[in-house]
């Protein structure tokens, strides 16, 4: 073909200018970014309400929008943050927090008692609010003075301290949430460093700094941009291109990768949550086999499992293998319950001993990604090997949600993210009446021990009752746990100042780029 | 002309209802409660009830699909399960940007294709056919994500002349709008372009064996004048057909390549809506990806009459 209609010369040649310019024009765009941060999240957050919101990436958007009135250290100990100090009153029924003096809310209203009573009180009662469950024993809240609030417990509850030091905790500001009513997710109003500039569903959220923030001096940038990008190499490579300057959840095969960068670097943080096996023991028709009813063969299948090689092959080690509901650097971790070593002929010696005919069939559901197919196939492995027959059934998670709650599954796999208090990590799984406990396990034991920790203050002897509960669990295994997430970030080498903390979140304070 | 479009908008209100019903009824035939997901981690029975009231969820299925044809009627779309944004605002959110993607990833395929078509049949059984075929077959066998990543690696990360991802509409800065679009354009043309090829080579061949054809030789036009004007003009109307085809498909979203590039299209938003059982944001999304299946057949009705007037009797 000698000759090309006219037409669409023009269009190409206009098309190859514009590129052209394009690119020209990108060699000035470097220099005016210093000042701004770009986050890579692995998911696009939900609504950005503190007390509507339900997704993990949503809760590092609100870190450097939303103060809250305490935080947690890397240690999980409570810090002050928008309370400077708190105090327990007699059996643990009230708390009473001191407030921090001189705190504006991104419209210029003050922060105060009034203020608390006003969001804890939203978290309580809007219709739409997901905080109910987690504040249910805050009966009332009196202000005390101005600057002095205390919260009245319906009966002794310690974990409210730490619903505190998350969403629960979290300040609008009253008049702006007033005016907005459940729509105040889309122009949060709180007080944090950031405030909020605007949002594009699934491509970005955009925070500036907040001049008149209480603790302005220790955020280094002047503007935030959350980038959603849910796929792990894309981010990694928005990474390496410079597109990005930290990421959320490097993918544990990536780190090597990462590490290879000469512009990057990682950091880790075991997490707070767990992965697992639950098998379902008493819920309908489906428990009704060798694997819900006896616990010897539950004992068996966890026999059969090396966790430390699921933890190599699947993780590249990059993970923390796990028999508990806290990982083992946790405080409330229960150090005379080792994880014990994959024992084949122990396997098969319960199996024998439970009278059950071999092989065993066992369905496990799981989620559709490629991470719980690449574990369910090391564990049908291991544990056909002892003597069992394990069919993987994947489905998305909507659907494996449904099936768990009408008790429609023999074992499933899914894992909890974790809560700052043990509490959040094992009461509502395994007690009787538990919200979450979809395999229906009860024994009047455990409940006990578990209702009794809520009341205690003490962590020592917190520790005993959890210890002394999960003793009873580990025999009794509903849960088989397997490992524990770390939160794995990838970031610019000249990003100085990060923190890893265990709840994953991405803290700004003293976080700065080296020149 | 005038009422033959009338005619085709009218038989275009059925349908759009039916889709509609179907869109609806499949997705309450899905397993999975969006409630239980929308509840959050903790799945809260208070709040649980809560939000099937406020969503009417309870009602019976007839009463919910009214209530959204009802609303729908009177230009509210509902509200986003998920996020609490009204659907009509994300929908006019995502239109430009999958309209812009799908336009410049339609021109990639015509500039390529076309010619490439062309070339191919009129030096049937040479070394050019044989190159064209083979790049058309290379175009349709590479999948999208693995272009798309491979393409990021190497011009984003190694050569780093264009950004990785990160959209920039085109009302903020033509140029970086450019400069994020024309990878993701060029990987869905790609494709596009090697359909385009085939239709137009197998087209062309038919064209060129007729009378007309020889005729036009025969008076003496140059060689050029014959392709472009005499064979190709009449070649073009089964490539019209693929061609509005293809763009309709486009515009119901290219998930991958939107999730590789980040581009925050239509793809990316019913692909969550669906995983969160968001039901009225995949109305609103299907809605208007059928309105617009609608337009592009009948622009393709009417270019079929630009082209070969002789359809114009009909």
């Amino acid at each position: 073909m000698k000759q090309s209609p006219r037409r669409q010369r023009r269009l190409g040649a206009s098309l190859f200018r514009a590129a052209l310019l394009g690119t020209l024009v990108a060699g000035f765009a470097g220099a005016a970014a210093a000042q701004s941060l770009r986050v890579g999240l692995a998911e696009d957050p939900d609504v950005l309400d503190p007390h509507q919101a339900r997704t993990f990436v949503g809760r590092i958007v609100f870190t450097a929008l939303c103060d809250k009135l305490v935080d947690i250290t890397p240690e999980l100990q409570f810090v002050p943050r928008l309370a400077t100090s708190w105090e327990w009153g007699p059996d643990t029924k009230s708390l009473t927090f001191k407030l921090r003096e001189g705190v504006k809310f991104h419209d210029g209203e003050p922060f105060n008692a009034e203020a608390v009573k006003f969001n804890i009180e939203r978290a309580k009662t809007l219709p739409e609010s997901r905080r109910k469950s987690e504040i249910t024993s805050v009966a009332s809240v009196d202000v005390v003075d101005p600057m002095t609030v205390r919260l009245n417990l319906s009966q002794p509850d310690v974990t409210v301290l730490a619903q505190l030091s998350d969403r629960a905790g979290m300040m609008l500001s009253p008049k702006a949430a007033a005016a907005a009513g459940a729509n105040a997710g889309a122009k949060p109003v709180c007080s944090g460093p950031y405030k909020f500039v605007e949002r594009v569903q699934n491509d970005r959220i955009v925070l500036e700094r907040f001049p008149d923030h209480w603790n302005k001096g220790q955020y280094a940038f002047e503007k935030i941009t959350y980038l959603p990008i849910p796929d792990s190499t894309v981010r990694l490579a928005n990474l390496r291109s410079g597109d990005l300057d930290i990421i959320e959840r490097l993918e544990p095969t990536d780190v090597k990768t990462a590490k290879g960068d000469a512009n990057l670097k990682t950091a880790s943080a075991v997490g707070l949550g767990y992965q697992g096996l639950n098998i379902n023991v008493a819920n309908g028709e489906r428990a009704k086999n060798p694997l819900g009813q006896d616990k010897r063969v539950r004992q068996a299948l966890e026999a059969s499992i090396d966790r430390d090689a699921i933890n190599q092959v699947v993780f590249e080690g990059q993970f923390t293998p796990g028999n508990q509901f806290f990982p083992p650097n946790n405080p409330y971790f229960a150090k005379d319950i080792p994880i014990g070593a994959r024992d084949v002929k122990k396997a098969q010696a319960l199996l024998k001993e439970a009278g059950v005919k071999t092989p065993v069939a066992v369905e496990v559901t799981m989620s559709n990604s490629p991470r719980s197919l690449a574990i369910m196939q090391v564990i049908q492995s291991m544990a056909n090997e002892a003597g069992f027959d394990v069919k993987l059934k994947s489905t998305e998670f909507a659907t494996m949600l449904n099936e768990g709650t009408k008790g429609d599954f023999q074992a499933n796999q899914y894992g909890w993210s974790g809560r700052p208090d043990p509490d959040g990590n094992i009461h509502a799984f395994v007690t009787c009446k538990g919200g979450l406990n979809d395999w229906k396990y009860c024994n009047p034991e455990v409940d006990k021990l578990l209702d009794q920790a809520r009341t205690v203050a003490d962590p020592a002897k917190r520790k005993e009752l959890y210890t002394a509960a999960q003793k009873i669990l580990h025999e009794d295994l509903p849960i088989i746990h397997l490992y524990h997430e770390s939160w794995i970030w990838g970031m610019k080498k000249k990003l100085e100042g990060f923190t890893p903390h265990p709840d994953g979140m991405i803290r700004l304070e003293n976080v700065k780029m080296a020149s | 002309m005038i009422s033959f479009i009338a005619r085709r908008i009218v038989i275009a209100i059925p349908t759009i209802v039916l889709v509609s019903i179907f869109v609806f009824a499949l997705q309450k035939m899905l397993p999975g409660d969006p409630i239980l997901v929308l509840a959050g981690e903790e799945r809260d029975p208070i709040v649980i009830e809560a939000l099937r009231e406020k969503y009417r969820l309870n009602d019976p299925l007839p009463v919910q699909y009214f209530a959204w044809a009802w609303q729908a009627l009177h230009g509210n779309l509902g509200i986003s399960l998920r996020t609490n944004a009204p659907v009509l605002d994300l929908i006019l959110e995502k239109l430009p940007v999958t309209l812009q993607l799908a336009a410049m990833a339609m021109s990639f395929a015509l500039l390529i294709g076309i010619p490439a078509g062309v070339m191919a049949a009129v030096k049937k059984g040479t070394a050019w056919d044989y190159l064209a075929t083979g790049l058309a077959l290379w175009g349709l066998s590479i999948p999208n994500f693995f272009l798309g990543i491979m393409l990021i690696f190497l011009v984003s990360v190694q050569l780093n002349w264009l950004p990785a991802s990160g959209y920039v509409s085109l009302g903020e800065s033509v140029s970086q709008n450019l400069r994020t679009m024309i990878m993701p354009a060029f990987v869905l043309g790609n494709a596009l372009a090697a359909s385009m090829m085939r239709h137009t080579r197998s087209a062309m061949l038919g064209v060129l064996k007729q009378d007309y054809v020889r005729t036009a030789r025969a008076k003496g036009l140059l060689e050029p004048r014959v392709i472009l004007k005499h064979a190709l003009r009449n070649a073009l109307v089964p490539v019209v057909t693929v061609g509005t085809l293809l763009f309709g498909e486009l515009l119901a979203g290219a998930v991958l390549t939107e999730q590789i590039f980040t581009i925050p299209g239509f793809g990316k938003l019913i692909v969550d809506a669906v995983f969160n059982r968001d039901y009225a944001v995949v109305q609103g999304v299907v809605l208007c990806t059928a309105l617009g299946y609608i337009a592009l057949n009948l622009l393709a009705d009417v270019l079929y009459v630009v082209l070969n007037p002789r359809l114009r009797a009909r």
